[in-house]
């Protein structure tokens, strides 16, 4: 990429860094650290801030580059991966969202912990929190260094260490300055911006097309080399039986592991009612759903425009179709529209990472802070602390991710989010729903649904080829592989279910009848609510 | 219930937001919402509020409705999805089947996929708007007027 590229994306993404301090250091004047303020922004974000926000959470780098850069490889393969996770928004929606604004606080061990024994439970749903949000951290960092290696065209180890380095410098930042409300607010300018660029280059697309989708699709399919396949599933998926199985098993970490994604639930307590947070979960629907339809177009777009042979000459995996389709767009690489569009699409994409690294940081710093620290303590403090404890927590957690990107930048982006959404299913979701549905659930079954799930899902990933025993393992000279699929969700979520309902009807504990009618009458109405 | 008498109060919260959180008392720790020395005997007294609620014919009925609504769309949803994935992994041929031009049965699967999310959204939004909220915010009320002053009504 040429030099005019480079400096642009770079101005522009200077913009964004600057404007984002700027919010930082705006909404924090003359704000006292109370952990309401520092959790959940005040509560009083109005649901079309709170719906963009969960949407500038969830457009993650991974879908605005990896899916288009799976559609444009892979065709139909990769828009498999999309209906994933919007179908998801349904079960947040349906059985999440309302229910644990009305019973929690801050975090998702609130509504849990509500009806058990306070601390071992904490203790659990707090780990498997922390767990869940420093894979996606990860899984964002690696992408950030990636994306700067790609970009930059420089393969240099050093320019992507710093990359890291300074995103996750920034994440702190702005969690530990602003808290919840300006990573809020950082959310919805990223999601504005994303979609604004988004929108822009789809209809430059469809105007190549003067709007004729089929003639969009047929060029796609004709380029790719496959045909007719190319419009059909199988091309990446539909090897063997192993790799079927292996995306019906992503598949179900997709849509079950939205729903206890520490970083969306926290930001249900931004809004002041369980009916707005209902609505914001309608306004990120509506976002994220257009949001994807899009990118598919994008996809097709970059193979009918591009090519998938230029596509995967520039990165393998195909994560730079987005930039190479803006540049063809804009007139070509030589062209000041190209270079324009180029540079767009790199800040934007620069500017979703750090969006999304401070949602995540913010929810796991919550989850050390109110959760394992709060419980694991020696004798109580006061709130004031509790805000400085996840002040550095959120430090604590940037120096773990740095560290992590660094280590495993050679790791794919697409498995580590597919392992968080798995580890997120298996551990978090069925002890949220068991406590919120189950009137019989018992201590040990919630601590026994958590690590139930949590552990066989990190187990699984050692014994599988994504570790060991294949050459594009972590470890390729060794062989401990005696699991086939790469994502464990299709056996580690049952185990989860299981582990809870054994746990629970093993126990020797009577669940409290009056704690069950108190979580059912406050989840359903409201009352108590804070 | 009549219509005519009925005061709105969409999102109540403002008022109640200021519950004390976060403030001192003058040991550094935080300031109790009620005296200790009743708390556990407030805590049974709230136990019992939240069981007599439980069980009154209002609450059965808006959780009921709640039920009706989510678990049969739980399952067509989730049976639509997997059906969805499953069928593209194992009958590759029948999804390549053509429709019209260059789209085929996967085409129309995914975007029927996305056209049925948005309308469950909508029609959850428009039941629960319409069946619940205003059953849901009368217990409310009721609820928090019989715990006022016992522990478990305000954490």
């Amino acid at each position: 990429m040429s030099e005019h590229h480079q400096a642009l994306a770079l101005v522009l993404f200077s913009v964004f860094v600057a404007i984002t301090l700027a919010i930082t250091t705006w909404v924090s004047r003359n704000r006292h650290g109370s952990a309401e303020e520092f959790y959940a922004g005040g509560r009083l974000f109005s649901p079309m801030e709170n719906g963009f926000a969960i949407a500038g959470d969830y457009m993650s780098a991974a879908s605005f580059l990896g899916v288009t850069g799976l559609i444009a490889l892979f065709g139909y393969d990769g828009l498999l991966y999309v209906v994933g996770f919007l179908v998801a928004w349904l079960v947040v929606l349906f059985f999440v969202a309302e229910l644990v604004r009305n019973c929690g606080r801050f975090t998702l061990a609130d509504v849990v912990a509500a009806r058990m024994r306070e601390r071992p439970v904490r203790v659990a749903v707090g780990t498997s929190s922390v767990t869940v949000s420093v894979l996606y951290l990860v899984a964002q960092m690696v992408g950030a260094g990636s994306l700067v290696a790609l970009l930059f065209g420089g393969t240099s180890a050093a320019a992507r260490s710093w990359t890291v380095i300074v995103v996750g410098a920034l994440m702190v930042i702005y969690v530990s300055l602003g808290g919840m409300r300006a990573t809020t607010w950082i959310q919805i300018v990223k999601a504005v911006l994303l979609l604004g660029g988004t929108v822009a280059l789809t209809v430059l697309v469809l105007m190549r097309f003067h709007g004729d989708l089929d003639s969009l699709l047929r060029t796609a399919a004709e380029r790719s080399g496959h045909g007719e396949a190319f419009l059909a599933p199988g091309l990446k998926y539909g090897g063997n039986w192993t790799a079927r199985i292996d995306f019906i098993s992503l598949g179900l970490a997709l849509v079950l592991g939205t729903a206890g994604l520490p970083h969306i639930l926290s930001r249900f307590y931004t809004v002041p009612t369980a009916r707005a947070a209902r609505r914001s979960v309608v306004w990120s629907v509506g976002l994220i759903g257009g949001f994807y339809l899009m990118t598919i177009v994008l996809g097709f777009g970059a193979a009918a425009v591009v090519g998938p042979d230029a596509v995967r000459e520039s990165n393998t995996a195909g994560n730079t179709a987005v930039p190479l389709l803006a540049l063809k767009l804009g007139g070509g690489a030589e062209s000041a529209g190209g270079t324009v569009l180029f540079a767009m699409v790199a800040a934007i994409a620069f500017a979703t990472i750090l969006a999304v690294v401070a949602g995540i940081t913010l929810a796991s710093s919550a989850a050390v802070a109110h959760d394992l620290y709060a419980s694991l303590r020696r004798r109580r403090t006061g709130a004031r602390s509790e805000v400085t404890v996840a002040r550095v927590a959120a430090a604590g957690i940037g120096v773990v991710a740095i560290a992590l990107g660094l280590l495993a930048r050679d790791l794919n982006v697409a498995f580590l989010v597919g392992l968080a959404f798995a580890v997120s299913a298996s551990a978090n979701l069925p002890a949220l729903i068991y406590s919120l549905f189950w009137r019989g659930f018992t201590t040990r079954g919630a601590v026994w649904a958590v690590y139930g799930g949590l552990v066989p899902a990190l187990v699984l990933v050692l014994l599988s080829p994504v570790v060991s025993g294949s050459p594009d393992s972590l470890f390729p000279a060794v062989d401990f592989q005696y699991f086939p699929l790469q994502n464990p969700g299709i056996v580690s979520i049952p185990l989860g279910f299981v582990a809870g309902w054994l746990g629970t009807v093993t126990s020797g504990e009577q669940p409290d009848e009056a704690k069950h009618a108190e979580t059912e009458v406050r989840s359903l109405t409201g009352a108590g609510a804070v | 219930m009549g219509a005519a008498g009925h005061v709105r109060h969409d999102d109540p919260w403002y008022d109640a937001l200021a519950s004390g959180w976060g403030e001192l008392d003058g040991t550094g720790a935080p300031a109790p919402v009620v005296p200790p020395a009743r708390r556990e005997e407030g805590a049974s007294r709230a136990g019992e509020v939240y069981l007599e609620v439980q069980r009154s014919a209002a609450f059965q009925e808006v959780r009921s409705r709640y039920r009706r609504f989510v678990v049969p769309g739980l399952v067509a949803f989730l049976a639509w999805y997997l059906g969805y994935v499953v069928t593209a992994q194992t009958a590759p041929g029948l999804m390549a089947r053509p429709v019209a031009g260059a789209v085929n049965v996967a085409m129309v699967a995914g975007l029927g996929q996305f056209l049925t999310t948005f309308l469950l959204t909508w029609a959850y939004a428009w039941h629960a708007r319409l069946r619940r909220d205003r059953a849901a915010l009368d217990l409310r009320w009721q609820t928090q007027e019989l715990t006022r002053g016992l522990k478990g009504g305000e954490r």
